[in-house]
């Protein structure tokens, strides 16, 4: 299989001295559900941030459906399908889900730039917004500001605004991070049933979550790609064990 | 299909059903006008036929409150802070006066014109403003101010320089309405054009485009991760507030036959920074209720110390801002629950 969806070359980033990301060429199938993990600091995040545009890269080039979009704006690249959940929420505090939401689809369906027509005037958009709120157990508080929603509503809130975007490549990084365990596998579940062709790449620590939904796994070590393999592969790496399983064995 | 997952489904789907309408609803509501909206094009209707002398303070408030609301435009939408938003003002007053003079005296022609002109000045601009934080937002715009001024200044030719621009009157508006003695005309023109700009930036203000503006000001981050094209919705939001800055210069020159230099003075972007402080950013009426509350304060401190108001004015400042300035973009959340309901929950 040589259909890549999303590929990064030598991708590297400094902050001062210290190289956060070394050297990263990753590939990613189109479909896969592609798990990132590494101990705490391995540089995940940062990554994730040099793929959405959050931050540019010190070298190296990212590339997303064989184009180059390593100079692209970050809405940009979500235009072209690319998106991602943050790990630490990142939301409009005093709109409510309901507004947030309805003008993630605004933006999708190339609208967000009417300057005339009311956003209720919108039945299309508000009726996708509802359900797809409805979909995330956000429906009872569709009407609320977001700031003083509880941790766990937020975080699903974060989730289903990637979502509303209906991203061909999805980053998600530790999405279930701060949701209630009972919910967490729900959550997991709703970006499981995306379709197939739909990319997700995701960051978790939860090993459990990892290797129940992941069928493939890149390990990061220190800023680079320490090894990379199927889930079998990786749950019997026995260096894997000692970099990483080994802190929480 | 079992019994059980039937039913779950036709409960799924009524669910959603029920949270369609209901979105629907709240959408609907958010944009519903406010009480306290209606209330205030009623006082400003009646303060016509109630204080008939004070026809050139209530023209006064309204040119500010005009000039406030294009100012909450850029500030309390897409949260950028300016310190040079009289450069719009100023460019409209003049153009307005230059065009009287010279051209056409009929207002509304010169009130458009002049909107276009700082309209286009705004859009040139918008682009200094894009990078950087709010002190380097502060600072440009700042600059763009002081440069126009002395523009002004310096242009004598044109622009008549330290003495200003006289000797023209307007003509009646649309070739019907003659300005009268005693401002009765221009404060009805003023009102009418307050009116109409407000009416079309509360319009923006519900409109995806005004929500995204808020998006860009909450999180910037967040707003480019999902699609919201920032740059190209600022320079939009502050060419729109370029223009009707600009109709508010005008209106000054057309109400008063005059253009002094003191349109682009540094204090009138101060003073109007201090109108949206006091009524609250974020939902246009501040600017409204700003300038009532500043005009007023300021006509009743020069009469009781004429030469000490600017102390009570600064000191007047200083509390606001002690008071903080989240609870005073929220002060209409403090009114009883069904004057003030700026945005809807339940």
């Amino acid at each position: 299989m040589s259909d890549i969806v999303l590929e990064t070359r030598n991708l590297k980033r400094r902050f001062g001295a210290f190289l956060a990301t070394n050297d990263v060429s990753l590939k990613v199938e189109r479909g896969a559900r592609h798990a990132l993990i590494g101990p705490n600091g391995a540089g995940k995040t940062t990554l994730i941030n040099l793929l959405t545009g959050v931050l540019p890269p010190s070298e190296g080039q990212v590339f997303l459906e064989g184009e180059d979009i390593t100079s692209l704006a970050s809405f940009r690249r979500v235009k072209r399908g690319l998106t991602r959940t943050f790990q630490i929420n990142q939301l409009f505090n005093d709109f409510t889900p309901l507004e947030t939401v309805a003008l993630a689809i605004a933006e999708r369906e190339g609208v967000g730039h009417n300057l005339w027509k009311s956003m209720a005037g919108y039945d299309r958009i508000v009726d996708e917004a509802a359900a797809l709120l409805a979909r995330f157990g956000l429906a009872s508080v569709m009407g609320e500001r977001t700031v003083i929603l509880p941790y766990g509503k937020q975080r699903l809130l974060e989730i289903a605004l990637a979502f509303a975007s209906k991203p061909r490549v999805l980053l998600l990084d530790e999405p279930a991070a701060g949701v209630p365990e009972d919910e967490r596998h729900e959550v997991l579940s709703i970006v499981s049933d995306l379709p197939a062709d739909v990319t997700v790449l995701l960051i978790e620590h939860d090993m459990d979550l990892v290797f129940s939904f992941a069928n493939r796994i890149s390990v990061l070590v220190a800023g680079a790609l320490f090894t990379e393999g199927t889930v079998a592969e990786i749950a019997a790496d026995p260096r894997v064990k000692a970099v990483y399983l080994g802190e929480n064995a | 299909m079992s019994a059980v997952q039937q039913e779950t489904n036709v409960t799924a789907k009524s669910s959603t059903a029920t949270a369609e309408s209901r979105a629907a609803k709240l959408m609907k509501r958010r944009s519903r006008v406010r009480f306290y909206e209606i209330i205030v094009w009623i006082a400003a209707i009646a303060a016509y036929f109630l204080l008939p002398s004070k026809m050139l303070i209530l023209t006064e408030i309204a040119i500010l409150a005009l000039f406030a609301v294009s100012l909450d435009l850029v500030l309390g939408f897409a949260g950028i802070v300016s310190l040079g938003h009289t450069a719009f003002f100023g460019l409209g007053a003049y153009v307005a006066g230059l065009l009287a003079l010279h051209y056409v005296a009929e207002p509304v022609t010169g009130l458009i014109v002049a909107g276009a002109v700082s309209g286009i000045l705004g859009l040139l601009t918008s682009f200094l403003i894009l990078r950087g934080s709010d002190l380097t937002r502060l600072m440009t715009t700042l600059g763009i101010g002081l440069m126009m001024a002395e523009v002004a200044n310096q242009m004598a030719w044109l622009t008549g320089g330290a003495d200003g621009l006289s000797g023209f009157s307007p003509g009646a508006i649309l070739g019907l309405f003659e300005f009268d003695l005693f401002g009765k005309t221009g404060y009805i023109y003023c009102l009418i054009v307050l009116f109409i700009g407000t009416m079309i930036m509360r319009r923006i203000a519900f409109s995806p485009f005004g929500i995204s503006l808020k998006a860009i000001k909450a999180n910037p981050m967040r707003a480019g991760m999902i699609a919201v094209p920032a740059r190209k919705r600022v320079v939009t939001v502050y060419t729109i507030a370029a223009v009707f800055a600009g109709m508010a210069g005008a209106l000054l020159t057309q109400t008063t036959s005059f253009v002094s230099p003191d349109v682009l003075a540094f204090h009138r972007s101060a003073d109007v920074l201090l109108v949206l402080v006091i009524g609250g950013t974020g939902y246009l009426y501040g600017g409204i209720f700003g300038a009532v509350f500043f005009t007023l304060i300021k006509d009743w401190l020069s009469v009781i110390t004429p030469q000490y108001w600017m102390f009570y004015i600064g000191m007047l400042l200083v509390i606001l801002v002690l008071i903080g300035r989240d609870r005073l973009a929220r002060w209409v959340e403090y009114l009883p629950e069904r004057f003030s309901k700026k945005e809807d929950g339940k």
